[in-house]
């Protein structure tokens, strides 16, 4: 776990934002979409929150939202001891350059127009002082850093292939020195070889300047290398949370537990004889989720209860949140079936 | 997949150049390679290797210049697709070879809105009326998965997912119930769980309709759970390749070797730190000379500074360019 006296550099308090919809000739407003619908977690400082989930269920939206990249719908956002929630655009510039997003789509995010040295060097042209050729330096250490050639500094995006110009996002992203980044996806379409190397290179960063990182990604085993601790999202919400090797050992959450034994196995011998848990049914559309839990239409688990009620997010062992019936009472259901399981764990923790 | 049968598709040394102010990059050098009626091509490599360009260049999609398809032939349906009108290649792509790249330039157009984008190629190959079109679109996108089908054919791309997106991607390659699906890293975005039903849905075609797969990743898991070969590539050439159980079980190119020591596992002990290739990847600024991956290989000879290694017969379908022969320790024809 994390050293007393960590405090969160990052605190996020039921955090919503949604989108509108509209429909009909007129296009009018006919409902939303609950991207992110209630979210609340901290970001300690020093460490990597790895955030994972399925596809579509907000982790992008909720990376941007935090650094205040839309206005958001409502919550409270607080980052190095300041508010942010609220904050008008024109009065967040000036904190720009402490809190950085590393984008998932790398070619929508670079200009096609622009130099790869320029691109890096824009945020420093923007918010540094010094001189060009200093800057120049500069975007050629960053360069060097994230493993491409300076050679081809004078290129344009179109000329490198998907992995180089993730790698130009991240160069971009680190150029000035930030205290805090939201890497979405940053390494997904990178061999893996150039994937360690990035990873090896965040974590030097980390250690060097104290980063703090918010790690979105679907590569669960890179998220157990590079987080500290890990959410787990699932259709807008935060449905467990603990530290890595807690999640990686016991998943609490039924949705955790089908995530994890999803993984592909790099040995085709055991890649076709590994157990999965194929969840079954769609995913329910963010616009219309259903009553009571949100996994309740897929969780093999499902109880009555979960149709109706929404289970709370809380605290369920020390360092582990979780949102499911299954953990209502986790210190006096013995006799349930439900409680079982999480009856077992609780012993299991405390003779450890 | 029925042994024997003919190609679908027939790659032989395909080269292709980029023309720039710094000189040439030559990207594809003499790639080979050929894929059965139902067989899933898995495609591995470094960053740079030559992956994407190979794939595009044999579709005819790279803008010229500054690319130039400079040798090799693309046997498909009885025709050269490296020698055929604009118009046959048009009727071609998007249609019997279905594809997603990682490129913009294919990928969603921004100001269309999805279901636009899906229909089009099944009214200009199927030739489908709006209805019709505007129906299987709807099943195409709840065949990949995205929840709230009907409604969303309505939404533009930024109103999706990266994920989603992917998914739409997906959804237009397969619209005309393709012979060939050529797929560059077309899951990079998708958790795994939707991931297997893709991976799923891939099979499914195959079994159903013979439909034959490349596909491109940089996910070792991936490929041992769907390819029935692989082919691995390393600075613009094919450095081996093999069926599925024999690369990963007896890997004989130094770089597949390294590649496969640096997957970080989700079982096990977790590694203080990941395991990089060291060393930096080739320029590819002339027709290679010598070895690309010499720099970084731990068991390189003076022979393979002065000469190009060619793709060395290994018997059961398993080849490897590499002078070293990982089975003796020794070179190989010395
Ligand atoms: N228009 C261009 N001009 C010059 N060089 C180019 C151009 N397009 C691609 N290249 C170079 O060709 C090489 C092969 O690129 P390609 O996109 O095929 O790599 P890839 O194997 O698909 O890599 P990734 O896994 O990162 O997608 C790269 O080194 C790239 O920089
Ligand atoms: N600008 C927008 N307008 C309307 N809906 C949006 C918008 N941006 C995102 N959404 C919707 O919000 C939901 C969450 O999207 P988000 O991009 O946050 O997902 P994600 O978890 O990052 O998924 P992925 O892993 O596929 O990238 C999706 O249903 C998406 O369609
Ligand atoms: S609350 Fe019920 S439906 Fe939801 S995850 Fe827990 S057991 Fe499953
Ligand atoms: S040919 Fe030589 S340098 Fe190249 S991989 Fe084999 S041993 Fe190494
Ligand atoms: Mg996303
Ligand atoms: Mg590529």
């Amino acid at each position: 776990m994390l050293d007393e006296g960590n405090k969160p550099l990052v605190s996020v308090k039921d955090l919503k934002m949604h989108f509108p919809i509209f429909a009909g000739l007129l296009r009018r407003r006919v409902g939303e979409v609950k991207a992110v619908d209630g979210v609340s977690f901290d970001v300690m400082e020093g460490e990597t929150l790895g955030l994972v989930g399925e596809s579509g269920c907000g982790k992008s939206t909720c990376g941007r939202a935090v650094l205040r990249l839309y206005d958001i719908t409502s919550g409270s956002i607080e980052i190095d001891n300041r508010e942010i929630g609220a904050t008008p655009q024109t009065e967040l510039r000036g904190m720009r350059p402490t809190m950085q997003m590393v984008f998932q789509d790398p070619q929508a995010s670079l200009n096609p127009r622009m130099t790869v040295e320029d691109i890096i060097k824009e945020p420093l042209d923007e918010h540094t002082t010094g001189t060009d050729a200093e800057k120049r330096e500069k975007v050629g250490e960053l360069m060097d850093a994230v493993g491409l050639n300076r050679k081809f500094a004078k290129r344009y995006p179109h000329a490198f292939s998907g992995g180089q110009r993730q790698r130009i996002g991240i160069a971009r992203a680190l150029a000035l020195n930030p205290k805090f980044i939201v890497c979405d996806e940053p390494i997904a379409a990178l061999d893996v070889s150039i994937q360690a190397q990035v990873v090896n290179l965040l974590e030097d960063l980390q250690e060097q300047f104290g980063l703090t990182y918010l790690f979105i990604s679907h590569d669960l085993s890179m998220v157990r290398h590079i987080a500290t601790r890990v959410a787990v999202m699932y259709l807008g919400k935060i449905v467990e949370l603990a530290p890595r090797e807690a999640l990686y050992a016991e998943p609490l959450h039924p949705y955790t537990k089908a995530l994890l034994s999803a993984v592909p196995e790099p040995d085709p011998s055991l890649a076709r004889a590994t157990e999965r848990i194929i969840l079954q049914g769609d995913v329910p559309s963010p616009s219309n989720p259903p009553e009571g839990c949100n996994f309740c239409t897929r969780c093999p688990s499902v109880m009555d209860i979960c149709k109706r009620v929404e289970p709370d997010y809380r605290e369920v062992h020390p360092g582990r949140f979780t949102a499911c019936h299954l953990y209502n009472d986790t210190n006096d259901t013995a006799g349930q079936t439900a409680g079982h399981e999480a009856q077992e764990l609780t012993n299991k923790e405390n003779l450890e | 997949m029925p042994d024997g049968a003919l190609p679908v598709l027939d790659v032989r040394d395909l080269k292709t150049v980029f023309q720039t102010r710094g000189g040439e990059v030559h990207a594809v050098n003499d790639v080979s390679f050929s894929l059965k009626p139902g067989e899933l091509l898995g495609v591995v490599g470094e960053s740079g290797s030559g992956k994407s360009v190979t794939m595009m260049s044999l579709l005819g999609l790279l803008p010229s210049p500054p690319a130039d398809v400079r040798n090799g032939t693309v046997t498909f349906d009885g025709m050269d697709l490296l020698n055929v009108t604009p118009e046959q290649l048009r009727s071609v792509r998007g249609g019997k070879i279905g594809f997603v790249f990682q490129d913009p330039m294919t990928s969603l157009n921004p100001v269309y809105q999805v279901g636009f984008q899906i229909m089009e190629p099944l009214r200009k190959h199927m030739g489908m009326n709006k209805r019709e079109a505007a129906k299987r679109a709807q099943e195409l996108l709840e065949l990949v998965g995205i929840p709230d089908a009907k409604r969303r054919l309505d939404d533009y791309p930024h109103q999706f997912s990266g994920g989603m997106r992917q998914r739409v991607m997906i959804a237009i390659a397969l619209a005309c119930d393709p012979q060939v699906l050529i797929a560059d890293e077309p899951t990079t975005a998708l958790d795994v769980t939707i991931q297997a039903q893709i991976l799923e849905l891939m099979k499914e075609l195959r079994d159903k309709l013979g439909m034959a797969v490349i596909w491109i990743t940089h996910d070792l898991g991936v490929i041992a759970g769907i390819a029935d070969r692989v082919m691995v590539m390393y600075g613009g050439q094919v450095v081996e390749h093999a069926p599925v159980q024999e690369l990963f079980g007896n890997p004989q190119h130094p770089y597949t070797r390294a590649l496969l020591k640096t997957i970080p596992s989700i079982a096990g002990e977790r590694a203080a730190r990941l395991t990089v290739i060291e060393g930096q990847p080739p320029i590819m600024a002339g027709a290679p000379t010598s070895c690309p991956f010499r720099d970084r290989c731990d068991v390189a000879m003076d022979r393979c500074a002065v000469q190009n290694p060619p793709r060395y017969d290994l018997g059961d379908g398993h080849d490897a360019a590499c002078f070293y022969d990982a089975r003796t320790g020794g070179p190989r024809d010395a």
